[in-house]
């Protein structure tokens, strides 16, 4: 059939019209020019019948800037941080394992309830607090008690926290490392895995709008990531092109789960471009990588006005929790290995060692000056007492209602016969 | 044939119409504005909600207004106009993920941005009930009130629809009023749901607003143009009477008010109507006081019957008012099934007759 003889049966318009999808049609079968363009794809056509095979694809590469040994490897990448910024990181460091050591002893001896070690992780955290301006804001999981120790969070403070004294963040409502600051822009940890970070996509939102220079970061482990939270906060985070640093601390294992059976893909990292962010993998474990990288995606969340993922490489060193033995699923070979051959914080010592800014001298005499101050803050938080038992009916709303008014009088009302049968010695005079 | 065809097409065009009209038989009888709020105008449910965000995104900067679709006016036209006015960073569409949105919204809030979210339909807020129940309700609690999310609020279309079956006409309420920490607000008409959303805007605690969404456009009434707030926590006793006390919110409060008119015409029975309004924290004195008076209660809602919140205004009711009963709490209600199942609605709905004889027997009793 040609056009010319569909003119004999149509009138001109429809002629003109139907010419319109013949030669449309005619085009698209034999030109590779034709590009699609759909509303949800616009780009190539393929005449292949190809599907993608992920590990096909190159694997994302972890940068790093120290090998194991703590030695530069190319000096253009080497921070230029002054020996006192460097000693600040590393007493951090330092005072944050002295301080997992001896908080790990006293829930095994009954003074706390619970607790959880950020061993192996710390250069992460270190490394990641360094590179923010203090007053971004961090939406966090529960183990980066180092980000916040970086920022100015005192042993005091912790161990008032874990003890859930009258002292503590949040007055001995929830368990212990529930850390929160108003003043350190540290938003109150809670334990629902994952929650927090579409949470920091909304308060990046409000950063944007404020136009504040300000980002907002989030932390999250390599489990947590498996959330549905975590796919949504990734996506909305990149169609509202929000100020906001994923940071995962992919450490090997959630609580058992090694992260074979936790996914398939090429880590988290791979995840980033799916989503439309820009992202990179980084050694977790070597403090310089994790500045560097945690310093550039700032300036991109802030200029580019964009998320950024970064996936840090690490290794759980210490077990889950103080509710966890690990060695039930991994053997404590694997875990000596780690602890000798690719410790983070070894590596920031030999790098300073190297470097003449730290000698075995400072470093004994930061051991012991560290344990005075832990323990002495342990004593002064075991000894004082939790806020009156009443405290537990504040904060639910910003005015106790008439019914939780009604309740805490029954409360009241009881404890006036029956204190006998409670802890009145341990709170608060009533 | 075509004609035969035509009759059978009308022929159902008119049996879904009338299932429509009965499934929603209840009869929105406006009210009246104070007179001291002043100048009034017509609008519908939609538009006193429209009004209302329209109101507190004009008086404060940071407030921003999102969710699925509401950018081009929401499904249901609630945010009609107010991309337009007031720019597309603060009234947007999101990403379609439910428990996006009410993290999203707490996150705002948590920055201390007024964050007026939406959820499309109630029955799709549970993808959310994590984010609500165990994040917003408790943020201030657990970060011993360091951090809050008190200027969230999320609205969501709530109700039978008439057809909306299981995932367009569920009533939730109760889910959320076992979560300490949250406010739930359940407005019957269109002057309510202005100054009730206001206040719920402006409360310093997360609030779910469940917006009854057969009112959207049935209830009209001549609301007032100013800014004016409703207080949460306070039932407004629509009728006075002495025989038996009904309790009732949202559209439900139009079918009691009905049952109220016909038993005092027909039957010389005299019902006091209270819409709760506030569904957490609730009015427990404005209703034991009607009690105390009446001595009869009956409660009335679309929700399943058991654990509905009607469950709890009963038991409170019973200890707190026992001496004053004269006859047992009625609970008239949805059934303990899927509700609603599409073309049963009008059996499943706690309609005016079932009231009727729920009030004939704790008269009876």
């Amino acid at each position: 059939m040609t056009v010319y003889k569909l003119t004999r049966f149509f009138n001109k318009k429809t002629t003109s019209f139907i010419k319109s999808i013949y030669y449309r049609n005619l085009s698209s079968a034999t030109s590779v020019s034709d590009r699609a363009s759909f509303p949800g794809y616009k780009g190539e056509f393929s005449t292949e019948l190809q599907f993608i095979y992920p590990e096909n694809n190159a694997q994302i590469q972890c940068y790093r800037v120290m090998n194991r040994k703590g030695v530069v490897i190319d000096p253009s990448h080497e921070p230029k941080f002054d020996n006192e910024s460097l000693l600040k990181m590393y007493k951090n460091m330092n005072l944050l394992s002295k301080f997992d050591m001896i908080m790990y002893e006293a829930q095994r001896q009954g003074r706390i309830s619970f607790y959880m070690q950020n061993h192996g992780e710390t250069a992460a955290q270190i490394g990641s607090a360094a590179a923010l301006d203090p007053q971004d804001l961090i939406f966090a999981q529960y183990r980066e008690s180092g980000v916040l120790l970086y920022r100015g969070f005192t042993i005091q403070q912790c161990c008032d926290q874990i003890f859930g004294n009258s002292n503590g963040s949040c007055k001995g409502k929830q368990m212990p490392v529930h850390y929160g600051s108003k003043e350190l822009n540290f938003v109150t940890i809670s334990s629902p895995l994952a929650t927090q970070i579409p949470q920091a996509a909304g308060a990046a939102y409000a950063f944007k709008r404020n136009q504040n220079g300000l980002c907002v970061i989030t932390y999250f482990g390599e489990g947590a990531a498996s959330e549905g939270d975590a796919q949504v906060a990734m996506n909305f985070a990149a169609v509202f092109d929000v100020p906001l640093i994923f940071f995962c601390r992919n450490n090997g294992y959630a609580i058992s789960t090694p992260v074979k059976e936790q996914y398939r893909g090429d880590g988290i990292a791979a995840r980033g471009p799916a989503f439309g962010m820009v992202t990179i993998r980084v050694d977790g474990n070597d403090l310089f990588a994790v500045y560097n990288a945690t310093r550039a995606a700032r300036q991109i969340a802030v200029k580019e006005s964009r998320p950024v993922l970064i996936e840090a490489m690490t290794y759980r060193l210490g077990h889950h929790s103080t509710s966890d033995d690990s060695t039930a699923y991994r053997s404590v070979d694997e875990i000596n290995l780690w602890e000798k051959d690719d410790n983070p914080m070894n590596r920031f010592r030999n790098y300073l060692h190297n470097k003449g800014i730290l000698t075995k001298e400072m470093e004994s005499e930061m051991d012991a000056e560290h344990k005075r101050i832990i323990l002495e803050c342990m004593t002064k938080a075991e000894r004082t007492k939790y806020c009156k038992p009443t405290e537990m009916f504040l904060d639910v709303y910003d005015k106790p209602t008439d019914l939780i008014l009604k309740q805490q009088k029954e409360l009241l009302e009881h404890l006036k016969t029956h204190k006998e049968h409670y802890p009145m010695n341990s709170y608060e005079k009533l | 044939m075509l004609v035969k065809n035509l009759t059978k097409v009308s022929q159902l065009l008119i049996n879904s119409k009338s299932q429509i009209r009965h499934a929603s038989a209840f009869k929105f009888a406006p009210d009246t504005a104070p007179a001291e709020l002043g100048e009034t105008t017509k609008m519908n449910l939609c538009q006193s909600v429209t009004n209302a965000m329209d109101i507190s995104l004009s008086q404060d900067k940071s407030a921003v207004v999102f969710g699925e679709d509401v950018a081009f006016g929401g499904v249901f036209r609630c945010t009609v106009g107010l991309r337009d006015k007031y720019g597309k960073d603060r009234v947007f569409n999101t990403p379609l993920a439910e428990q996006g949105i009410a993290a999203f919204g707490i996150g705002l809030a948590a920055a201390g941005a007024t964050a007026i979210a939406e959820i499309q339909f109630a029955d799709y807020i549970f993808p959310a009930f994590d984010q609500i129940v165990n994040e917003a309700a408790k943020f201030r609690y657990r970060s011993g009130n360091l951090f809050d999310c008190g200027k969230l609020t999320i609205r969501t279309p709530t109700g039978a629809v008439g057809h909306g079956a299981l995932y367009h006409s569920q009533s939730v309420e109760a889910f959320f009023a076992h979560s300490p920490g949250l406010k739930v607000v359940v407005p019957r008409s269109p002057i309510q749901t202005k100054g009730l959303l206001l206040s719920s805007i402006r409360d310093p605690n997360p609030v779910i607003f469940f917006e009854p969404k057969i009112l959207y456009r049935q209830a009209v009434e001549n609301v007032p143009v100013k800014d004016y707030e409703i207080p949460l926590g306070k039932a407004e006793v629509l009728m006075e009477g002495s025989d038996v006390t009904i309790v009732s919110w949202g559209t439900q409060v139009h079918v009691v008010k009905e049952v109220a008119n016909i038993v005092k015409e027909k039957l010389n029975i005299s019902c006091e109507v209270i819409d709760l309004r506030t569904i957490v924290p609730w009015d427990y004195e404005t209703v034991c006081n009607s009690v105390s008076k009446t001595g009869r209660l009956i409660i009335s809602h679309e929700a399943n019957v058991t654990m509905g919140f009607g469950a709890e205004i009963a038991a409170f009711v019973q200890k707190e008012c026992f001496l004053n009963l004269e006859a047992p709490v009625e609970r008239v209600a949805g059934y303990d099934i899927p509700s609603i199942p599409h073309v049963y609605e009008a059996f499943f709905m706690p309609d005016k007759w079932k009231c009727i004889e729920a009030v004939k027997r704790v008269v009876n009793f």
